[in-house]
């Protein structure tokens, strides 16, 4: 600087000052400009906050329901088995170190009806089972009427229906004490299950104990699944040997399933839909940037009239360019700080409506601004190297 | 003391053919004076306008401005210079809408680096001056034409300069009105503060106390009233 010249100055306050009252002077633009901004922002705080939520009820469901339950099975069909387990399979898995506890299901044959007047045919897709008293415990179901079975009820003509079983066979409590044909004889009703969210299959079966369908059935009891709760730090090691000690003369025979992988897979589908609706709010982040450009560069074709009067005044072309700059930018932070709300407020509408927690990752809060702000930057750089190049003598004459 | 000082400035626009809007110009004003340049549209006084308040760089001859000489200055340091010596008052006031005539005021020092409040009190006194202290919170677009020249002789007062630069200042005012721009204008000269006005209209012009007639992108004189007769 020349002695004797004071340089122009321009304080960061100031900055921001005039680039109020430059939007303020064009609202309905600047806000129409800006809701790209909020639109693009929003659907990807809401995407990530969403899939956040449910991620995080989906933890909460495996935690309720343990990841350590595996179910045991006979392959069915050809190369696949007799549909069999030996006798003893139950026994030998429980010998397996890390397993805590078994439970036996095993396929009584039989049918259930509500009366003895249906006919053979309208067996309404029920089962009629043979289990274990600990069934409740290995797979953490729950009863909604009456009593599970037990060593006494076991015994006798009495069965536990399954949520669905009951609905089907028009049974909604207990107080009218309701008994179903089954095999070919009167079973009283002692019990109502919940839904079994591991094992929808029960759901749709009466349950007896295996003394009963021993003596009223005919049963021989070769149980046809076996659930198997393990120590959860030895689940792998376990279904590494389940076939092989379940029925050691033909392991291949044998199906081992860990019913809460099915959750797990629906969770990666949900991640791969939710990668998509991040692209499309990127996409829409994009047009949004577009849009404030294409608002920037209107601006300065329209205040060149007031960027040749700021020079005069004094400023440089830095000076210029910071404030086309700050405008831009002062769209995206307001479009961006809007967004984040619009999309918290989007994640806890809906969380709350499916009942799941709440969660707004911090990645997406602060990152919806930092992307905003970038996009602001991008967008207001051009405009304001545009309007800083303007020589101040062309400026001055536009009025 | 020489405020401006132009010294065989030529003004050449590279255009085909080219255009010679400034010849030969030469001529300074010293501290204090009330200077009118007159001259008919197209006899290069916008562009004179321009060179004097060192918005263009002559491509002929020397001008200095409080003693800088402006081909020595980079972009910055013009910019610096206008900010701290240089008042403008344009024929389209050139005011901006969303602004109060305060804030108006009070940008004609935004560049100077003074915080806010001072830049407000500087912008309350010059408008005092200028007889517009009781409409410091109208925005522009609700003053009349006199009114927002007056606030635009303000902004230009606001900061001090060492001369200010009024580009037919009363073009689109009504006579009346120019009547009081131009005594304004006269009562700023008798407080001291050094001014040039540039008109087409000779009946205003001969109410300075000097003129300087350009015609054709050159001098044609340069006399003071009494001269003129």
């Amino acid at each position: 600087m020349e002695p004797g010249l004071v340089p122009s100055r321009l304080h960061f306050a100031d900055v921001g000052r005039t680039a109020v009252v430059g939007l303020r002077t064009r609202k309905l633009r600047a806000a129409l400009s800006a809701l790209g901004i909020v639109i693009g922002i929003a659907s990807m705080v809401a995407v990530l906050g969403l899939s956040e939520s449910s991620k995080s009820d989906l933890l909460a469901q495996l935690d309720r329901l343990g990841t350590n339950l595996l179910t045991v099975q006979a392959g069915q069909g050809i190369g696949r088995g007799s549909g069999r387990l030996p006798e003893d399979a139950a026994a030998m898995v429980a010998r397996i170190g890390p397993v805590e506890t078994t439970s036996t299901v095993s396929n009584a044959s039989s049918n259930v009806y509500r009366s003895d007047l249906i006919p053979e045919g309208q067996s309404g897709g029920l089962s009629v089972q043979a289990v274990d008293l600990n069934l409740l415990d290995t797979l953490g179901g729950a009863v909604a009427h009456g009593r599970f079975l037990n060593e006494a009820t076991a015994q006798f003509p009495t069965t536990v229906l399954g949520s669905v079983a009951a609905e089907r066979l028009g049974i909604v409590g207990l107080d009218d004490r309701p008994v179903v044909w089954l095999g070919d004889r009167w079973f009283s009703v002692v019990g109502i299950l919940e839904e079994f969210e591991l094992s929808p299959d029960l759901d749709r079966a009466a349950l007896v104990g295996m003394e009963a369908a021993e003596t009223y059935l005919g049963s021989e009891n070769i149980p046809t699944t076996i659930h198997v709760r393990t120590d959860p730090r030895f689940v792998d090691d376990v279904i590494a040997v389940l076939g092989a000690t379940a029925n050691p003369e033909s392991p291949e025979e044998v199906e081992v399933d860990r019913p809460t992988d099915a959750l797990e897979a629906r969770e990666a589908a949900e991640d791969a839909l939710t990668a998509l609706f991040l692209g499309l709010g990127a996409v829409a982040l994009l047009v949004g940037g577009v849009g404030i450009a294409n608002v920037m560069v209107i601006s300065v074709l329209e205040r060149r009239a007031e960027i040749g009067l700021r020079r005069a005044l004094g400023a440089t072309k830095r000076h210029v360019a910071m404030q086309f700059l700050g405008e831009a930018l002062l769209l995206a932070t307001v479009g961006g700080v809007g967004g984040v709300l619009l999309g918290a407020g989007v994640t806890t509408a809906w969380a709350r409506f499916r009942g799941w927690d709440v969660l707004l990752p911090r990645v997406a809060l602060i990152g919806g601004i930092v992307a905003a702000l970038l996009i602001g930057t991008v967008a207001g750089l051009y405009p304001a190297i545009r309007a800083a190049r303007l020589s101040p003598t062309e400026a001055l004459r536009y009025e | 003391m020489t405020i401006l000082e132009l010294r065989d400035v030529g003004m050449t626009y590279p255009t085909t053919p080219p255009v010679r809007a400034l010849r030969g110009v030469t001529f300074s004003v010293e501290e204090g004076e009330l200077v009118v340049v007159v001259g008919p549209s197209g006899s290069g006084k916008s562009t004179l306008l321009h060179v004097m308040g060192t918005l263009d760089r002559p491509t002929a001859g020397e001008v200095a401005v409080a003693g800088h000489r402006v081909q020595d200055l980079s972009d910055r340091e013009l910019s610096a210079l206008r900010s701290r010596h240089i008042g403008f008052v344009f024929q389209q006031f050139h005011l901006l809408s969303g602004y109060t005539a305060l804030d108006n005021v009070a940008d004609g020092v935004l560049y100077t680096g003074r915080p806010l409040a001072e830049r407000r009190r500087l912008a309350g006194e010059a408008l005092r001056r200028v007889g517009l202290g009781h409409r410091l919170t109208h925005t522009a677009t609700k003053l009349s034409g006199g009114e927002r020249q007056r606030v635009a002789i303000a902004r230009a007062l606001v900061g001090g300069p060492s001369i200010v630069l009024a580009d037919e200042p009363t073009g689109n005012l009504d006579s009346a009105t120019s009547d009081s721009i131009v005594a304004l204008l006269e009562e700023l000269h008798r407080d001291g503060v050094t001014i040039v006005v540039i008109t087409h209209n000779r009946e205003i012009a001969g109410r300075f106390p000097r003129a300087v007639g350009l015609r054709d992108g050159m001098v044609e004189y340069d006399a003071s009233r009494e001269a003129l007769g």
